[in-house]
């Protein structure tokens, strides 16, 4: 099975790190990762503000670098929303629409498609709060929504369950958004900082050491909000603990 | 609870961030204010009350600019932190009663259905309603927009030789500037929702749908009401402002010549009106003057009677997460020697109605529950929206009305999409706050640096080789430019927040170094 690796591009400028644990996690299970060199970005801050013809030549490009995989799996819920929800800038080709339909959130793509026992190589011996974004949570579905009258599931705790060790904190407010917002974190930046203070505020009293989450673009808002107002707490992708990142 | 307002140690927030010691251990600031040593140990630190924060500025037709009102709000920490508090409380309740009804989803479900099939045969209804309306002898009026309305209105109350209004709250009004022009053209409203009321004494708009005066303190409320009702300024007990009210309003209320309500829902079939308040206000205002005219927007409309078990199932417990509103009053005809008038309002509301992406707005009952979740609202207070209607749902209606003047609120959103999930007919807030930024970007009502923004970032993301060099340039610049240049007013990021340590490499040289062999 051929995978096309996508590094959204604030992954790829300043947390190398979650793309390197994707990408290894995706190996452990046997899997032939691709990373295509000429990829930049799926088109989601020009869509979001509203500049669909904007993005029509990055979704093309898109197109180009990640066609011909069986799927394509990125560490960004938001990124994926994008593709699989909102990617109309251009022609919906035969080609495009498959590129859509193939692309996974990782955390998806192991709970649905790889479906794992265990994580015998993964040890996270703190308390961690988890973030689920709002792409992941009310767009891709990756857990019961508060605001549902519904079943309780959640992906990513099936997966963090199964790491030795760790332990979960739950704040007040688990699915509050934290203000990230994509622009909206520079069109709005004082609700969308006071926003953040609030999140990493909530979490550290419930006790969390870490924040996880499947969604790099709030954890880099989190962290900037929680180092300003000197909240003593850390952050890690979802992909590194359960690639074995010890801390 | 969910909001401490005390955090535990080495918690600080930018609140207690502000009550701290300076280096030299003596002066003490609180919210950017000085205290000298002794003031601070002998006094309160705060001996006045937080002002409130005023709303947006209206400065004509130019678009409102809602993210500079919200940060006046966060400004004033008391205000912000008890409007967050209050609100998060509703949702709260609300998700209590959601637990309460198994068949919730599919009570949601039922609502969007009916709205649905009402909206889609909305010419019948309104015909229907009309024509049973007329049978219990109520007169009927029809309004194009907001100037017919308060033009018919006037005409009921001059044709009975008005000069007072006693009415209940109701959002219809408020868009029709109804107080206003009843002003400019000699009658008295008065307001008998408390909090409305309130609104009104403050010559402010209401800020919320269901809570009119959410966004006030209790020693706000007091201010008004010393200035208008001559309570007294330094008491500002909830129950003597309240009682203080009940008694300065109640002589209005009987002394009134006519009265005038909302609509929640205008049933087809009885030819009927339902009006549900908390405070019995509608009641005395329909039926303690002899004239009742009752404002109801087209949208209103249910087909039948068995219909509304529906939408009062979901109405308060959406709203207030409470069972049921306290009064649930049903309208049918005037009484002996009285007269009822209903007057339909169209404003806007048929052209809304043909517009592809936005007509399910149409669905909405006006329960709030989207603006009590909506965290981005619940942190800027509904008057920095600039409209008649705030939060979400205020957010696809508004640039209805005016597209330029409102072209800022769909971007006051992360588009989180809590809204739409506790919307209880389902209108798809979030997705429909998504395409109003599409329409307004092809309408041109945008700001230009944008679009040139936007442009730009569209250039650099299409071209691998430039933006692999904008990526290498952006992380030498932070690595390299001393704190000053990055932390300025110019970098919105850096306001508020710390921007990311550049790492050593970026994944793409990585990759390089260690699966370059791979194609």
């Amino acid at each position: 099975m051929r995978i096309g690796l996508f590094i959204p591009c604030y992954i790829d400028a300043f947390f190398p790190k979650v793309g390197i644990a994707t990408l290894e996690l995706l190996e452990r299970f046997g899997y032939d990762v691709t990373y295509p060199r000429d990829q930049t970005c799926c088109g989601q801050p020009m869509a979001n503000s509203g500049f669909n013809a904007e993005c029509a030549a990055t979704e093309a490009l898109f197109v180009r670098n990640f066609s011909g995989f069986d799927y394509v799996v990125a560490p960004s819920g938001s990124c994926v929303h994008h593709v699989r929800d909102n990617f109309d800038a251009i022609e919906q080709t035969d080609e495009v629409r498959a590129v859509r339909a193939r692309t996974y959130e990782i955390v998806e793509f192991l709970h649905d498609i790889v479906k794992p026992e265990a994580f015998p190589w993964a040890k996270f011996p703190h308390r961690v709060g988890l973030h689920n974004s709002c792409g992941t949570l009310r767009r891709l579905r990756h857990a019961k929504a508060s605001e549902l009258r519904e079943p309780f599931f959640s992906k990513p705790l099936d997966l963090l369950s199964k790491v030795e060790g760790i332990e979960f904190v739950t704040p007040a407010r688990p699915d509050e958004c934290c203000g990230f917002g994509g622009t909206f974190s520079v069109f709005e930046e004082r609700v969308s900082s006071k926003m953040g203070y609030d999140k990493v505020s909530d979490h550290a009293k419930a006790g969390a050491e870490y924040i996880v989450s499947a969604d790099t673009s709030c954890l880099m808002h989190q962290q900037g909000c929680a180092e300003r107002i000197g909240v003593p707490i850390k952050f890690i992708h979802i992909a590194q603990i359960l690639n074995g990142a010890s801390a | 609870m969910s909001s401490e307002p005390i955090p535990p140690k080495g918690i600080s927030t930018p609140e207690t961030a502000q009550v701290r010691a300076s280096e030299d251990g003596e002066v003490i600031y609180r919210h950017g204010q000085r205290l000298d040593h002794a003031e601070a140990a002998s006094k309160p630190l705060r001996s006045a009350p937080e002002k409130q924060p005023r709303g947006a500025r209206i400065r004509g037709n130019r678009p409102i600019d809602q993210a500079e009102a919200a940060a006046r709000f966060i400004a004033a920490p008391e205000h912000e932190e008890m409007h967050d508090a209050r609100l998060w409380d509703l949702r709260h309740k609300r998700d209590r009663e959601m637990q309460v009804i198994p068949e919730w989803e599919t009570l949601r479900a039922l609502a969007s259905a009916i709205k649905e099939h009402t909206l889609t045969h909305l010419d019948e209804y309104l015909e229907q309603f009309e024509a049973h309306a007329q049978g219990n002898g109520v007169h009927v009026h029809w309004a194009r927009d907001a100037a017919e309305h308060n033009r018919i209105v006037h005409g009921i109350l001059r044709d009975h030789g008005a000069r007072s209004l006693i009415k209940s709250k109701s959002m219809l009004t408020e868009e029709c500037g109804m107080r206003h022009y009843m002003a400019s053209v000699g009658i008295e409203v008065i307001e008998t929702d408390l909090g409305e009321r309130i609104q009104q004494l403050d010559n402010e708009d209401p800020s919320h749908v269901v809570v009119p005066a959410v966004h006030k303190l209790r020693t706000d409320v007091a201010e008004v009401f010393a200035k208008t009702i001559g309570t007294d300024p330094d008491n500002s007990d909830v129950h003597y402002l309240a009682e203080s009210q009940r008694e300065a309003t109640r002589p209005l209320i009987l002394d009134a010549d006519a009265g005038m309500t909302g609509c929640n829902f205008a049933v087809a079939d009885t030819g009927t009106v339902t009006v549900c308040t908390n405070e019995g206000n509608a009641d005395l205002s329909a039926n303690v003057p002899k004239l009742h005219i009752a404002s109801i927007g087209i949208e209103k409309i249910i087909p039948r009677l068995e219909h509304l078990a529906v939408f009062v199932r979901l109405l308060s417990r959406s709203a207030l997460g409470s069972p049921i509103t306290q009064y649930t009053s049903h309208f049918r005809g005037p009484r002996e020697g009285g007269e009822m008038h209903f007057v339909l309002v169209d404003n806007g509301r048929s052209a809304r109605l043909g517009m592809e992406e936005f007509w399910t707005s149409l669905k909405c009952i006006r329960c709030g529950a989207c603006m009590n979740t909506c965290p981005v609202y619940r942190r800027s207070g509904g008057l920095s929206y600039g409209a008649t209607y705030s939060g979400p749902i205020g957010i696809i209606i508004d640039p209805t009305f005016n597209a330029r003047k409102y072209s800022n609120l769909p971007f006051a959103s992360t588009l989180n999409g809590s809204c739409t999930n506790v919307c209880p007919v389902k209108i798809n807030i979030h997705e429909q706050i998504y395409a109003w930024r599409r329409e307004l970007v092809k309408q041109h009502e945008v700001p230009f640096v944008k679009k040139v923004a936007m442009k730009a970032a569209g250039e650099v993301l299409s071209r691998p080789a430039v933006y692999r060099a904008a990526v290498a340039t952006a992380n030498a610049a932070i690595d390299h430019l001393p704190r000053f240049v990055i932390y300025n007013g110019l970098n919105a990021w850096g306001k508020h927040r710390e921007v990311p340590n550049p790492p050593d490499q970026s994944f793409h040289s990585w990759y390089q170094q260690n699966r370059g062999e791979k194609p």
